[in-house]
């Protein structure tokens, strides 16, 4: 039984050294060390929940990011359009330009032959009046010979001369 | 493979290494035992009560050992000697200027007026024992560890821990998160954490102690039911003065049964709030000296058969249960320190399931 009797000396003793222990590592060892602990978890806690955040605002950026290109594809593609159909309204009045110039320059063409023709025929016509006039000549001086010569005469030219 | 080949090598020295420090004692204790066996016959029951048992004296090996300053509360005053005397002198006396002491069974006695049949006057005996040295010994050592990772602590900040912070801070964690505060209850735990960290520590560190198979380890403290029975006093006092209005209603007057029933389950409970002390300090006690005990059996079989080929047969049990030992030891600190957060949790909850 003597197993089983708590010895009164070593209660005592027990009890200085544990709760001496109690105090001191209370006061000296416990409070720095759980507040440290509790610091740093808090810590982790805040880096966590920033890293959280700054996940959520890179996510946002980044969907800001998506729409500013969608909307700037759509402003190429508009002003490609644009400077499309700026090119093919230059390219139409171009063409119509063209053909009005073409237009007054065949007009003038044509009207140049035309003064031309009217010139040649002029001076045709005036070489037909010199002709006629010489072969008028001609023919009142083989008229002053004879009749026979006169005639021969007339015919002779109007042989050599055959109008086209 | 070779690789594996030569660790399972290292392993098996390893082993080999261990298992000779571990019976080499054995086996040389056998050698010096069979000397001294002429004249007196070995009793394995008395070695083990001897060593479960406190003593004045700390002995150390063969006939080497350490004496212990004596300190008593006698008629005549406080008296303070060495403790030599009582196991060299003639009748285990010692005589003083105030009086003369006998050493009986570990117990002192005043001289002359002891009889025999046992109810001599004692006086109180508050000596540094082999348990109380052990005692201060692990005092100085836990307040030395603890205090200097708290010095570590406050110099590296948050940082990650180092050396021996890093061993001791899960285990700190552990306790506050898994046994403190799910059985105290989140929002009044950080009052007693202190104190059940400190109860954790101290029952896991001298349960340690205890089990250093050599000097100034190997005393059974843990295993000392003054020890447990102060440990498992301090519980009770504490459980008794942080219950509130709750706890006290549902052991005097318990709701939600019938009032005749409750005259029977008053004193239940009442007696309900020793018993659950009891059974601490019978746990811790039973289970380390129950492990000193076992290993010391197996140690005696040496002495008792007096043959190397049983030390040798023996030395693997004995290590396997030192090994169990080891686990024992956290087990019953943690064991405490999870029942006593429990008793703690009970009676400081809040009342709200009515």
């Amino acid at each position: 039984m003597n197993l089983l009797t708590p010895d009164l000396g070593l209660v005592v003793w027990t009890s200085i050294a544990f709760l001496m222990l109690v105090f001191l590592l209370s006061k000296f060892a416990w409070k720095p060390i759980l507040q440290t602990l509790k610091i740093r978890e808090e810590s982790i806690d805040e880096a966590l929940k920033a890293a959280e955040l700054a996940r959520e605002e890179m996510g946002e950026l980044k969907a800001d990011n998506e729409k500013l290109l969608v909307k700037a594809r759509e402003e190429r593609e508009q002003l490609l359009r644009d400077a499309s159909k700026a090119a093919s309204m230059i390219k139409e009045e171009a063409k119509t330009d063209a053909e009005v110039i073409t237009k007054r320059m065949m007009e003038d063409a044509k009207a140049g032959i035309e003064a031309e023709k009217q010139s040649a025929l002029a001076e045709v016509r005036s070489q037909v009046a010199n002709l006629s006039v010489e072969i008028a000549e001609k023919i009142i001086r083989k008229n002053l010979e004879n009749d026979k010569a006169q005639k021969a005469l007339v015919d002779e030219f109007l042989n050599d001369k055959s109008f086209n | 493979m070779t690789s594996l080949f030569a660790k399972g090598r290292k392993t098996f020295k390893n082993l080999a290494v261990i298992l000779f420090f571990i019976a080499a004692p054995v086996l040389i204790a056998s050698a010096s035992s069979s000397e001294e066996s002429a004249d007196e016959k070995f009793s394995p029951s008395e070695m083990i009560m001897h060593h479960i048992q406190d003593t004045h004296e700390f002995h150390i090996g063969g006939k080497l050992a350490m004496p212990l300053p004596v300190i008593l509360w006698t008629e005549h005053g406080l008296d303070v000697f060495m403790s030599g005397g009582f196991y060299h002198n003639e009748d285990n006396t010692i005589t003083t200027s105030k009086g003369s002491y006998v050493l009986q069974h570990e117990k002192i006695y005043y001289a002359g007026e002891h009889s025999e049949d046992g109810h001599s006057a004692r006086p109180l005996d508050f000596s540094i024992t082999r348990n109380v040295f052990s005692l201060l010994l692990s005092f100085a050592f836990i307040a030395w560890i603890f205090i200097s990772i708290a010095n570590s602590y406050k110099k590296r900040g948050t940082a990650a821990p180092k050396g021996m912070q890093s061993f001791f801070e899960p285990i700190i964690i552990y306790v506050r998160d898994e046994i403190v505060k799910p059985n105290v209850g989140e929002k009044k735990y950080a009052k007693y954490l202190p104190y059940l960290l400190t109860l954790f520590f101290f029952i896991w560190i001298n349960n340690m102690i205890g089990l250093v198979p050599f000097f100034p380890g190997g005393s059974n403290l843990s295993g000392n039911i003054a020890f447990t029975f102060t440990l498992s006093i301090l519980t009770f006092l504490i459980v008794q003065f942080s219950a509130n209005k709750g706890y006290w209603k549902h052991i005097f007057w318990m709701p939600g049964v019938p009032i005749p029933v409750r005259f029977i389950l008053a004193p239940i409970e009442l007696l309900g709030t020793v018993s659950k002390a009891f059974a601490l300090m019978i746990r811790l006690f039973a289970n380390i000296s129950g492990g000193h005990i076992v290993v010391l059996s197996l140690a005696s079989m040496v002495f008792m058969f007096k043959s190397y080929v049983v030390g040798g047969v023996v030395a693997p049990f004995i290590l396997f249960i030192m090994v169990l030992e080891l686990m024992v030891a956290a087990i019953q600190a943690y064991v405490f320190t999870l029942l006593t957060s429990l008793f703690i949790g009970m009676a400081v909850a809040e009342d709200d399931h009515h």
